[in-house]
């Protein structure tokens, strides 16, 4: 040990695998170590994203550090200098065979019908390294097989070799210890509490790091067998961390995402969401035609070349009388073209954001932070927004890891106690409306209580904001009930107190910051007069006032997503045109005149930029159904269409274009991005430019509770929507409120309460939750029952009340 | 079947208190649960993991790795025979038979009557005194087959009030006094005791 | 009969559960057992009760920690590791934790239990000594769940001690102040292994960490410096602090001094449990002297016997005039362990002896790594066939190859002439996590390199060689996938 510590710290650490002198780095696990020089020791138990335990000793390998040479297990041994390891002398092989006849004598023979069969590790390991026959000629142990302990997965404890990976990984990375080694020796197995599934929203990580087929996830059971699989490598784009995966087809459908281990975004994990989304690429009802309407108002189907012309005309109405709403769902070469496209036509309204998002100038006007920098230890992250476990799950592993993990000092600026609160370090739960008063009042001499969050966690922000370590806001959207401005506001305070700060994107929503940075935001039109471009929330505003003839959504579903339901209606009542461009029959697309069918996730070859700015690989792998087709051949038939020839007749002729004329994708090699696991990062240097938007939140007014609309990571969403593995998983409608608030309504938790807004009243069950603080009612968005946005207007607040449902 | 009662919270927490981190107190607070109904209810070790604010699945997952937890209902005595080795060399394995056939259980069962389980157990140190036997953890020592029966014939008839109810272990608890004690608290909060540095040579 | 009430307060007392014999020798942790209410804190102080405390609080903790390693104190857990120079491992990090290890479950262990319940103030005493030499004011006492009467005469102890200023904040009118807690185990043989100790009183099953990384010296509970002492170990201190280290080095012999308590049960005319000058006394004077336990039962042969508990090898007639001592009894092939006697004499049954120690240890692995929680079982299921009478002939060798999968190498044995065979020292070397697994193959070894002959004439005399139960027993080979 002390060798170790005396040695240069810039020096390799000098040592000897079997007969050679090699050298690893400081501090280097021997697995990894050998793993790096090309020598593998087999292992089960070990993973490099989790604590080694030396629990399936089959990493036995004999080590010499002076004392003569011993078995030792390889993952827990960090290389010293002058360590001799032999991993293939007789006492090795003898132990890794002796490990393997012991796994192997209670292990079903069941390979044939398991999922595992033919990618197993313990298969694999038994053909090398492993007996040959077994010597047990007793009674294997019995389990009931395969039992459900989740919604997604399954699990066969006959076959588990109690590796600790997934109940480790549960504790440990997901922080859900919700599946847990139950019983003693023999007869220990991984299980569930009774009644408590493991309804983890990283559940399928389970099942992709199961060294068995203990772990099985339900939309993948007995859909292939390995040896039929191809796969590329993709990056996952149901929200906007983007999360490099391998996803994989067989007779040309999509049947399993994994993740892929990327340093710097999301280390081999995903979330549900992302692992099994999947599915709904596969869904039935796809759009597969372009379709116009008829003279009777009934949709009908058009030929690509008939449907592209009929649109074309919408598009060549007077540019100021039309918008293109959304753009976050396509590839960065379609929102590169769509951005030549609009800008040749004249357009200017267009935003790829749906209300429900943050003022682009946050992001262009502030200094960017990668995720590692988030995570760098010694560093303060400031939630800023949403919680992160709903919406960008991922990052919120990441995040996870770095304060509970690596020592960054969280501080969280939200309406309600996050995900990650039990490490926080000042807690800031801002009534809605109070955030940015809040984060004016961070100071050392905070001495009163403002907003709701008292003195002492104003001073303890304070003291964390001005300590040493990279400060990185993750700025978000927390409550779809109040104005962005006030966490545009929030966050020029946050500034002031810790000028040095960089922020860290919590837009969510897939491809959001490609389109950014394409420029499918108002008034980023070329030649155009910046101020007339107008937002989501603008155009629509001026549908309703009949301004707009024509509205084109791009893979946009307004109907569903702009929080401001009453403006959506009116404004899609007004409009003389919709254009639809879309996977799926969404609410919007049964309100359009034109809908086209685009290609999905897994279909078209792209490129996705995560909320850091870096650029990652989409890949195709399975074709598209009917006619549907990418959204860059969309555009540029559409182009050609309206006289606008883009000159781009392949995907590498539009990446060319890109290269040339945006300035931040100069040099980037596409090409390469499907063997780089980190990618490059765009746009990085950004000099901090904001200034607080100024707004006014009126006193909370006689209906008593501020209201809070948020996401949660099940909702009725489209693409979960059409998953059928996660469709059901859909958060129901509750209004939910602080434990004092149900017992001054006198009303129980199940209960239903009469909802009062300025616009009417609803109905709905009450659930209490410890989290919210008093005078604040959370109903979630998108949730199965009921439509939070039908309780959001124009003001910057929205205030409720709640009383007990008559009867 | 039942959460802790509310004098049994008053005690969990007082329990709690004796440890720098909450979920030292898991084992004491299932015995706790097992005092109150016989057996570790589902129920109780969900609320023995609010208690300690863990889930619970690690509170099963402790519960289930102890053998003295049962987390079904057993007999109002339980009586566990020592077949281990020193024991076994001096009839203890025919002592567990004798047991099998006079109650009519076999080890794990309990009686139809609800009156006895009966376990086959390892060494419960009372070696020199073999074959023994536990009831409800109260030692018996050198039993022959006619000590059994005599044993069986006074626990029905009530003879052996000296053995509480399964579950209940010390019959006596500590309390520490808030005045008396020295101060446990969370690792985090600790340090050297100011004592420790004050008496210390100065050289070191 | 006793009864209780709830305030600590004992009426009347429950009597002293027996086994202890009042034997002929200098007396270091028995002295107050004879006496009937030798747990209360009226008979301690009587008799010199805190006494060792309060020497203890006059000199410096450097002082004390000193006193203990000049004395040579080996723990009485099993390991035979000098307390002293365990306690000088601890790195100067703070908190730090003393536990002491009263789980008391090695197959044939007798002398904590008794300890705990007939002079609790004297354990009390010892945790007080170590606490203030090792700096640190927060003990564990860790009691085996199944000892309710330990719970209760130290739980009242405890109470008796805090309020009385022996214990808790300024103790003895001193600026000391030492919090010691009573915890109770729920049923686990495992958790006597120190790091499983730690990880049942973090509230976790009672799984051994890895050493290294996780000595506890350097990172034991909640991964901070931690000793964790048998019970008998610190029951030694207060005699130590009154009486000095070089008093204390008259008892015994030079590499072990002091005294045993030793538990001699099985065959003997007289078991019971003694305390035993270490290397000093042998086995043979223990066993057939009058003042320890007066022969084998009906003046039969020995056949064999385990010196240290059901972990350890067996010895023979062979090994009969070793001076008990650690030292001595390792280079035999066995250990001392607990001080765990189990004597059997000609009429036992070999191969019924070792499955009965074999199931135990199936029983009791924790099921943490592969080698022992798979190999112990499948040990247990072979020698439970050949006593059933469906031993194969390659099943003598099978078990001793699942031997040396989960103990590697040549296992420890004792030497003995007629076969030619020299002991081999133990400890024995170990693929698994902890030193349960290899327990395991202590019996097997020891009873197959002895009478082998016992196990062949099982298997010569099974019916089917086996084929029979193998036959029904064994797996289809598919048909177990039926269920998806």
């Amino acid at each position: 040990m002390t060798a170790t510590e005396n040695a240069p710290a810039t020096t390799g650490v000098p040592f000897t695998l079997n007969g050679v002198e090699l050298e690893a780095k400081q501090g280097e696990n021997l697995l990894d170590a050998c793993d790096r020089l090309g020598v593998h020791i087999p292992r089960f138990c070990y993973h490099p994203r989790m604590t080694p335990v030396g629990m399936c000793r089959m990493c036995l390998v004999e080590i010499d550090t002076g004392r003569g040479p011993a078995l030792q297990p390889g993952c827990m041994m960090t290389v010293s200098p002058n360590m001799v390891v032999n991993t293939e002398s007789e006492a090795t092989v003898k132990a890794q065979d002796g490990v393997l006849e012991l796994l192997l004598i209670n292990h079903p023979l069941d390979c044939p019908v398991c999922d595992k069969g033919g990618e197993c590790p313990l298969q694999d390991n038994a053909f090398a390294y492993g007996p040959g026959e077994s010597r047990f000629v007793e009674e294997k142990r019995h389990y009931e097989k395969p039992i459900p302990i989740s919604d997604l997965v399954f699990l066969d404890r006959e076959r588990c070799i109690l590796c600790d990976r997934c109940t480790r990984f549960a504790d440990e990375v997901a922080g859900d210890p919700l599946i847990h080694f139950v019983d003693r020796g023999a007869q220990t197995q991984v299980n569930t509490f009774p009644d408590h599934p493991f309804s983890s929203y990283f559940s399928g990580n389970t099942v992709q790091i199961c060294p068995v087929g203990a772990l099985t996830a339900k939309p993948y059971r007995f859909k292939a067998r390995p040896w039929d699989l191809t796969g590329v490598e993709s990056t996952a784009a149901v929200d906007a961390t983007g999360a490099r995966v391998a996803i994989q087809s067989s007779q040309n459908r999509l049947v399993r995402v994994l993740g892929v281990d990327s340093d710097a975004v999301n280390w081999g994990w995903l979330s549900d969401k992302e692992r099994f989304i999947h599915e709904a690429t596969d869904a039935e009802d796809r759009l597969t035609d372009p379709l116009t309407r008829d003279d009777a108002g009934e949709f009908v189907v058009r030929r690509w070349t008939d449907a592209t012309k009929i649109a074309a005309e919408a598009l060549q109405g007077p540019a100021e009388r039309i918008g293109v709403i959304g753009g976050a769902r396509l590839p960065l070469e379609a929102q590169f073209l769509w951005a030549r496209l609009t800008d040749e036509l004249g357009i200017t309204s267009r935003d790829a954001q749906l209300g429900d998002g943050l003022d682009p100038a946050i992001l262009s006007g502030a200094p960017r932070a990668t995720i590692d920098r988030a995570c760098t230890p010694g560093g303060t992250v400031v939630l800023l927004g949403a919680d992160p476990k709903e919406e960008l799950p991922s990052l919120f592993l990441r995040l996870r890891h770095a304060v509970a993990e690596d020592g960054v000092k969280l501080i969280e600026l939200t309406p309600r106690a996050s995900s990650l609160s039990s490490y926080a370090k000042a807690r800031l739960y801002a009534a809605p409306g109070a955030a940015a008063e809040v984060a004016a009042a961070i100071s050392t001499d905070a001495s009163a209580s403002v907003g709701g969050v008292d003195a002492q966690e104003l001073a303890k922000a304070a003291e964390l904001l001005g300590a040493d370590g990279p400060v990185t806001v993750l700025v978000g959207r927390a409550n779809l009930a109040e104005t962005a401005d006030l966490t545009a506001a929030a966050l020029v305070a946050l500034h002031d107190v810790a000028p040095d700060l960089a922020v860290l994107s919590g837009l969510r929503r897939g491809n959001i910051h490609g389109a950014i940075e394409m420029g499918l935001v108002p008034g980023s039109a070329e030649g155009g007069d910046g101020a007339a471009g107008k937002s989501t929330e603008a155009m629509l505003a001026a549908a309703a006032a009949g301004e707009i003839d024509t509205l084109v959504l791009l893979g946009a579903d307004p109907m569903a997503d702009v929080p401001n339901r009453e403006l959506v209606e009116s404004a899609f009542a007004a409009v003389a045109t919709v254009v639809s461009i879309d996977t799926f029959n969404t609410a919007s697309t049964a309100r359009a005149d034109i809908v086209l069918p685009a290609a999905a996730w897994g279909e078209v070859d792209g490129t996705f930029c995560n909320l850091e700015g870096r650029l990652s690989p989409l890949s195709a792998k399975v074709t598209s159904p009917g006619q549907a087709r990418a959204d860059w051949i969309i555009a540029a038939e559409l182009a050609l269409a309206t006289g606008h020839d883009l000159g781009v007749g392949s995907l590498g002729e539009v990446r060319s274009a890109m290269v040339e004329t945006v300035p931040s994708l100069a040099g980037v090699d596409f090409d390469g991005l499907v063997s780089d696991a980190d990618g490059p990062v765009i746009g990085g240097d950004r000099a901090w430019s904001l200034s607080a938007p100024s707004v006014s939140v009126p006193p909370v007014d006689g209906y008593g509770l501020r209201l809070l609309v948020d996401r949660t990571l099940w909702d009725e969403g489209t693409m979960v929507h059409h998953a059928p593995s996660l469709a059901h998983l859909a958060t129901t409608a509750t209004v939910s409120v602080a434990p004092a608030v149900l017992d001054r309504l006198g009303v129980q938790p199940g209960d239903q309460v009469t909802l009062n807004h300025e616009n009417g009243s609803v109905d709905l069950a009450v659930a209490a939750d410890g989290r919210l603080p008093d005078g604040v009612a959370r109903i979630p968005f998108r949730a199965a029952g009921f439509d939070a946005g039908t309780l959001i207007g124009e003001g910057p607040v929205v205030d409720v009340r709640l009383d007990r449902a008559s009867s | 079947m039942s959460r802790l009662n509310a004098a049994n919270v008053t005690l969990a927490n007082e329990i709690i208190s004796h440890y720098p981190k909450k979920k030292s107190a898991l084992i004491p607070l299932l015995h706790l649960a097992q005092e109150q109904d016989g057996y570790v209810a589902d129920d109780a070790m969900e609320h023995i993991a609010e208690l300690v604010e863990v889930t619970p699945a690690e509170v099963l997952g402790t519960c289930s790795f102890y053998e003295m937890f049962k987390r079904h209902p057993v007999g109002t005595y339980m009586i566990n025979v020592c077949t281990n080795i020193s024991c076994q060399l001096l009839g203890g394995e025919e002592l567990l038979h004798h047991a099998e056939q006079t109650l009519g259980i076999r080890p794990g069962g309990t009686t139809d009557d609800g009156m006895f389980t009966l376990e086959d157990v390892e060494c419960i140190a009372a070696c020199t005194e073999a074959p023994c036997l536990q009831v409800n953890y109260r030692h018996e020592y050198r039993l022959s087959t006619d000590d059994f029966d005599r044993l069986v014939a006074d626990l029905r008839s009530g003879k052996r009030s000296d053995i509480p109810a399964h579950g209940t272990l010390g019959t006596v608890r500590q309390h520490i006094p808030a005045d008396r004690r020295a101060g446990i608290k969370h690792p985090d909060d600790e340090g050297t005791p100011a004592w420790f540095a004050s008496r210390q040579p100065a050289e070191s | 009969m006793s009864s209780h009430t709830n305030d600590g307060h004992t009426n009347d007392y429950v009597p002293h559960a027996p086994g202890y014999v009042d034997n002929e020798g200098p007396k270091v942790v028995t002295s107050r057992f004879t006496y009937e209410d030798s747990f209360t804190l009226e008979r301690s102080l009587a008799t010199g009760g805190y006494d060792g405390l309060k020497a203890a609080l006059a000199k410096s903790p450097a002082e004390v920690a000193q006193e203990v390693k000049d004395a040579v104190v080996l723990g009485r857990g099993g390991a035979g590791f000098p307390a002293g120079v365990k306690w000088g491992f601890m790195p100067q990090i703070w908190p730090r934790y003393l536990v002491v290890n009263g789980d008391e479950s090695e197959p044939g262990t007798y002398k904590d239990r008794l300890l705990m319940e007939r002079d609790p103030h004297q354990l009390i005493e010892g945790c007080m000594i170590a606490c203030y030499a090792l700096g640190l004011n927060q003990c564990f006492l860790y009691v085996r769940g199944e000892m309710p009467l330990a719970h209760e005469r130290i739980a009242t102890a405890l109470n008796e001690a805090y309020a009385a200023g022996y214990v808790g904040k300024n103790v003895m009118d001193t600026d000391v102040s030492i919090d010691i807690v009573l915890h109770w185990g729920a049923g686990a043989y495992i958790v006597g292994e120190e790091t499983a100790l730690i990880e049942s009183l973090e509230g976790n099953r009672g799984q051994p960490r890895l050493k290294p990384p996780y000595f506890p010296a350097a990172k034991g509970l909640y991964y901070q410096p931690t000793i964790v002492n048998n019970v008998e170990t610190l029951a030694n201190l207060p005699w130590l602090m009154v009486n000095g280290a070089e008093a204390y080095k008259t008892m015994g012999s030079e590499a072990s001094p002091g005294t045993r308590m030793l538990a001699v049960s099985g065959h003997v005319k007289r078991p019971g449990v003694y305390e035993v000058e270490q290397g000093v006394v042998t086995f043979r004077e223990l066993f057939y002297d009058d003042n320890y336990c007066g022969g084998i039962r009906d003046d039969n042969d020995l056949k064999m016997f385990i010196p240290g508990g059901g972990s350890a090898p067996w010895f023979f007639e062979d090994q009969l005039d070793i001076p008990m001592e650690g030292r001595t009894v390792g280079a035999a092939g066995s250990m001392l362990g607990s001080g765990a006697l189990v004597v059997m004499d000609e009429t036992t049954d070999a191969v019924k002896a070792a499955l009965r120690v074999v199931r135990f240890f199936a029983r009791e692995s924790c099921g943490k790594c592969t080698p022992c929680r798979e190999g112990t079982s499948w040990e247990e299921k072979v020698l439970q066939r050949i006593l059933d009478g469906h031993g194969r002939p390659e099943d003598i060798d099978l078990l001793l190859e699942i031997g040396t999968n989960i103990s590697p190498g040549t296992y420890p044995v004792a030497s003995f002439g007629d076969a030619g065979l020299d002991a081999v020292p133990f400890p024995p070397k170990q693929t698994t996590i902890c030193p349960l697994g290899p327990s395991s193959v202590a019996p097997i070894t020891s009873a197959i390199r002895r009478f082998r002959d016992e196990f062949e004439a099982k298997i010569d005399a099974s019916a089917d060689g086996g084929v029979a139960a193998v036959d029904a027993e064994s797996e289809p080979v598919v048909a177990a996938a039926g269920g998806h």
